[in-house]
């Protein structure tokens, strides 16, 4: 460790450089973890500090010694120079953000997880004033099969968090990703791919890990109103642990 | 002596495939109408009643695009004003109308004027004046080239203040937390 290291924390604990600012880290832990604990915020997406890292999403991108790397899979070392808030990274998410947007149907003026949303959110964390691509508009069906929980897969991201959540969790199995490169698609482990045809219940963890809008509970969507939602008192990066809201 | 007076910007404005709700919260700036009105003048818009756009300095759309009229006017405006702003989600991703674009038009419009209960001798209107609908509601950014964008359902009367007030002055508009939203 360099001398000069202006460190506040422990001498002996060692330390990279996330924007400019010296960041404790332990053995082990990836740059977004140890940016998380000591309350820096790095954008993401599949990322849940509760889960194995996916690595998917690529929102959480940053430089680590000037290459890029996905800070939820990228483990940190002593004196790493890792930038993360800078013109050209921010850039690069809010392309990645706006092709999650064409992508799938996200109609957020009548989405019951609007505000509590940490896509929408964090396109607003990223200044995305438009979706800029053409729209794909694809047909995605409604599941509203199950009594207290609908499936609109019109919200997707394919972050994988409720087959994380599911299979690592609850021991279920209910959600897989399906098919390749752009046909991947959620889907429900049952014959018939209809939610009630499992043993889903709203206890389970994968009824409530969605960051979108993809896993609602039926009959609660507009309990809080638009306008006193999480994302509406602080942005995104003011909660850095948000917690996802049964909306 | 009188002093030479200053030109106003010339603003207009235009409801596509939109409610006009944006227009709505464009009233909401309530008694800044005035402090507007002493910088700018209107050409064509609903609020005017003008209905061709002239030369201006900034075109404010809201709606998206669902019809071969509403490509018309917004290249129109495109073509006319220097600085075009997208007002409000449809405008900006197609919003509420756009939800028919996973559905065949045909469909659509068999359900609508056949197939619906209580329709009786239901046809498709064919007047020619009609203008043809799109076979999906488009954003206007996949059509023209779209300078600014003002996201929300409709954008607060603040938001569409903030922007206006940015280009009046020449700043780049920006929206922060709270003025920026999709809902």
């Amino acid at each position: 460790m360099s001398q000069n290291n202006k460190t506040p924390h422990n001498k002996n604990q060692a330390t990279f450089i996330l924007d400019g600012k010296t960041i404790p880290f332990t053995e082990g832990q990836t740059i977004i973890q140890a940016a998380m604990a000591s309350g820096e915020y790095i954008p993401h997406l599949c990322f849940n500090p509760e889960f194995k890292p996916h690595g998917s999403c690529k929102i959480c991108t940053v430089t680590a010694n000037g290459r890029q790397a996905a800070s939820c899979t990228q483990q940190t070392q002593a004196d790493m120079v890792v930038e993360s808030n800078t013109k050209p990274i921010n850039d690069e998410r809010r392309a990645l953000l706006q092709m999650l947007f064409v992508e799938g149907n996200h109609f957020c003026p009548s989405c019951e997880k609007s505000g509590d949303c940490q896509l929408q959110a964090t396109a607003y964390e990223l200044n995305m004033m438009s979706p800029h691509f053409d729209h794909f508009s694809p047909d995605r069906p409604l599941d509203s099969s199950h009594a207290e929980y609908l499936l609109d897969y019109n919200r997707c991201i394919l972050c994988s968090l409720c087959a994380r959540a599911s299979s690592d969790v609850d021991g279920k199995n209910v959600f897989s990703l399906a098919g390749r490169g752009i046909k991947t698609h959620l889907i429900v482990n049952a014959k018939s791919g209809k939610l009630a045809d499992t043993d889903f219940t709203g206890d389970d963890k994968a009824a409530h890990v969605c960051p979108v809008g993809v896993i609602i509970k039926k009959r609660v969507g507009f309990a809080v109103p638009i306008g006193k939602r999480s994302f509406d008192e602080h942005p995104i990066s003011a909660t850095p642990h948000p917690k996802v809201r049964d909306v | 002596m009188n002093m030479p007076t200053k030109s106003k910007l010339r603003i207009a404005t235009a409801t596509l495939a939109g409610c006009f709700g944006c227009h709505m919260s464009l009233l909401d700036i309530d008694e800044r109408l005035f402090e507007l009105i002493e910088l700018a003048e209107f050409d064509r818009s609903p609020l005017t009643d003008i209905k061709t756009c002239g030369p201006c300095d900034i075109g404010l759309i809201e709606g998206g695009l669902c019809n071969a009229e509403n490509v018309h006017v917004l290249r129109e405006f495109r073509a006319n004003c220097k600085i075009l702003v997208a007002v409000g989600a449809c405008a900006i991703n197609g919003g509420l109308p756009a939800q028919r674009n996973h559905l065949s038009l045909s469909m659509i419009l068999e359900e609508v004027y056949h197939a619906q209960h209580g329709l009786v001798d239901g046809f498709i209107p064919n007047d020619p004046e009609l203008p043809l609908p799109l076979d999906q509601v488009h954003p206007i950014h996949e059509v023209v080239k779209v300078d600014y964008f003002i996201p929300g359902c409709p954008p607060s009367g603040d938001a569409i203040w903030k922007v206006l007030t940015d280009l009046i002055a020449g700043r780049e508009p920006e929206l922060g937390h709270g003025l920026i939203r999709y809902d």
